[in-house]
């Protein structure tokens, strides 16, 4: 049945810092770069900073990894007279789409009247992610996962991957090929932090961190803010830039995934999946479209093997069928058409998190909204609609369908 | 399905840097550990068993639960390989395995898995309990392949 806020709603400014790499944007602070972000977005969508009245955030409202924001913190930092609106997803980086989401239900239930929806990174040593899990005393739960050894989000993804591997003959080959068209699409950005192109021989010598994931397999590990503003429709008529339509936007997932690798208890087929049938089959449902209709996809790439998985649960290709469908270059978008390689829809052609910058995923909102309106670097054709997915991750994962003005 | 690596011998973490916590519902799980006994949580109401132990069955909401005492055998459901310890970054071959647990509906327990090669392990394998001392007097299910072949 097709959504009834289908539409009602529409991104209308987005803002980035630089990106930095691990630890490099000190001495700025957490606020510092989520304003620098926020002000920008407002000046993108053509409205003062005072106008925002909505927070809607995703990850508990976290900054990184130790930092959080604090809505009364932002509100002396900028300057707002008033908020109606202030809420978060919760678990972590798989709700960043479906922050949108939530900003629409603040716009709907006529709590505020300009959302916004901002992230803000700063792995300085005390603060990495990918030892995040090592550095926590175990909690009853995870004291039946962390003494293994599995410390990292990496360790724990590579598990997943191996399943995968093992049902469907899931290849090294194709890992390669997801990291090294990211790495393409990221060359002729200059925000980017990885830029070089890079060559199967240099994928296949980088060092195997946990095996089957290589250092390459696992996204960068940056600082920097990316925020977008959402509004009703009505008020995006009078803003500066043409609208990113909310077309269709989901969050949470099944039982069956819960937990996920916090957890390992999933059954097959969701065990080597990424967790996201559950949102994809809300989104396909409530817009009536499918992966086919879709022009370009920004798919969360915290670890190459999860691009995969999500096109498998999307739709994209069968079930199983990742590997040759993303061997045949899918993935890629060509300069010479716009369009994807071979039929395929392009994914990622901002280079995403393994190439361009991680954000947790606030690169793939804003890389979605520049390709609707026809602003991208890596510019997609006649772009209509935009698929964002949020981080395969513990319950909510999320899912978001932009269509253009 | 990757570049084959001559890893070697697959090792258990050492327990002297290992920690649990505990709670009231995980508790019963960890005490029969103590006594080199591997259990895991089952619905005295309707059979279902459920891992980690929690309040409630998932299936039907019974908070009555059995402490069964398993053979300690399973299958190797899937595993990453990796070659650092984790508290100081020294190379150091350990294999993180899930296991299937026998005659627990299915329920799967997460440890380290010893016995081999850890470049020679693959899904399906055969395994069974090994216990390891860790700190504060607890001890850990971990797993030894029993066929290499």
């Amino acid at each position: 049945m097709t959504w009834s806020h289908q539409d009602k709603c529409a991104i209308v400014g987005v803002g980035a810092t630089d990106y930095y790499l691990r630890g490099k944007s000190w001495p700025r602070t957490i606020n510092d770069m989520a304003g620098e972000a926020i002000l920008k977005a407002c000046d993108d969508a053509g409205i003062s900073v005072k106008d925002i009245d909505g927070f809607a955030y995703y990850a508990g409202a976290s900054a990184g990894y130790v930092d959080k924001f604090d809505t009364g913190s932002l509100m002396e930092t900028l300057g707002m007279s008033h908020v109606s609106f202030t809420a978060s997803l919760t678990s972590g980086g798989g709700g960043v789409a479906g922050a949108v989401g939530l900003a629409t239900a603040g716009l709907m239930n006529e709590d505020c009247r300009y959302a916004v929806t901002v992230m803000a990174v700063q792995q300085v040593p005390t603060a990495r992610l990918g030892a995040i899990f090592g550095a926590m005393k175990p909690d009853p739960e995870n004291s039946f996962l962390l003494p293994s050894g599995l410390i990292g989000p990496g360790h724990l993804m590579s598990v997943l991957a191996r399943r995968h591997m093992h049902l469907y003959g899931t290849t090294e080959d194709v890992l390669a090929e997801i990291v090294m068209a990211s790495r393409q699409h990221a060359i002729n950005r200059p925000k980017a932090i990885r830029r070089t192109p890079l060559t199967k021989e240099e994928y296949l010598a980088s060092v195997m961190l946990a095996d089957p994931l290589r250092r390459l397999d696992f996204c960068l590990e940056t600082d920097g803010a990316v925020a977008v503003i959402t509004t009703t429709a009505d008020r995006a008529k009078d803003c500066r830039q043409k609208p990113a339509y909310i077309h269709a936007c989901a969050h949470g997932a099944s039982r069956a995934w819960g937990r996920a690798f916090g957890w390992m208890g999933m059954p097959d087929p969701e065990f080597s999946s990424s967790g996201h049938q559950f949102v994809a089959d809300r989104i396909w449902a409530q817009s009536g479209l499918r992966a086919s209709d879709m022009d370009v996809a920004l798919i969360y790439d915290h670890f190459s093997s999860m691009v995969l998985a999500q096109l498998e649960d999307y739709g994209f290709c069968e079930r199983g069928e990742g590997n040759d469908y993303i061997l045949s270059g899918k993935l890629r978008y060509d300069p010479a058409t716009g369009r994807g390689v071979n039929g395929g829809i392009p994914v990622n052609p901002h280079g995403g998190q393994l190439s361009e910058a991680y954000i947790i995923g606030m690169t793939h909102i804003l890389e979605a909204v520049e390709q609707l309106r026809g602003t991208a670097i890596n510019q997609v054709a006649d772009c209509e609609f935009a698929l964002v997915t949020g981080g395969p991750a513990p319950i909510p994962i999320s899912s978001l369908v932009l269509r253009s003005a | 399905m990757t570049t084959s690596i001559a890893y070697g011998p697959a090792r258990v973490l050492p327990g002297e840097q290992i920690h649990i916590s505990t709670n009231p519902d995980t508790e019963p799980f960890w005490e029969a550990a103590k006594e080199r006994r591997l259990t895991a949580c089952q619905c005295a109401s309707c059979g279902q068993f459920r891992m980690p132990p929690s309040a409630y069955c998932p299936n039907c909401s019974s908070k009555e639960r059995n402490w069964p005492t398993l053979p300690g055998t399973g299958q190797v459901f899937s595993y990453a390989i990796c070659n650092k310890n984790p508290a100081n970054g020294e190379d150091y071959v350990y294999v993180p395995v899930v296991v299937e647990l026998d005659q627990a509906g299915g329920v799967r327990l997460v440890g380290n898995l010893t016995g081999c090669n850890a470049e020679d392990m693959h899904i399906g394998m055969r395994v069974e309990v090994e216990w390891t001392d860790i700190c504060d007097g607890w001890v850990l299910p971990n797993f030894r392949v029993t066929d290499p072949a």
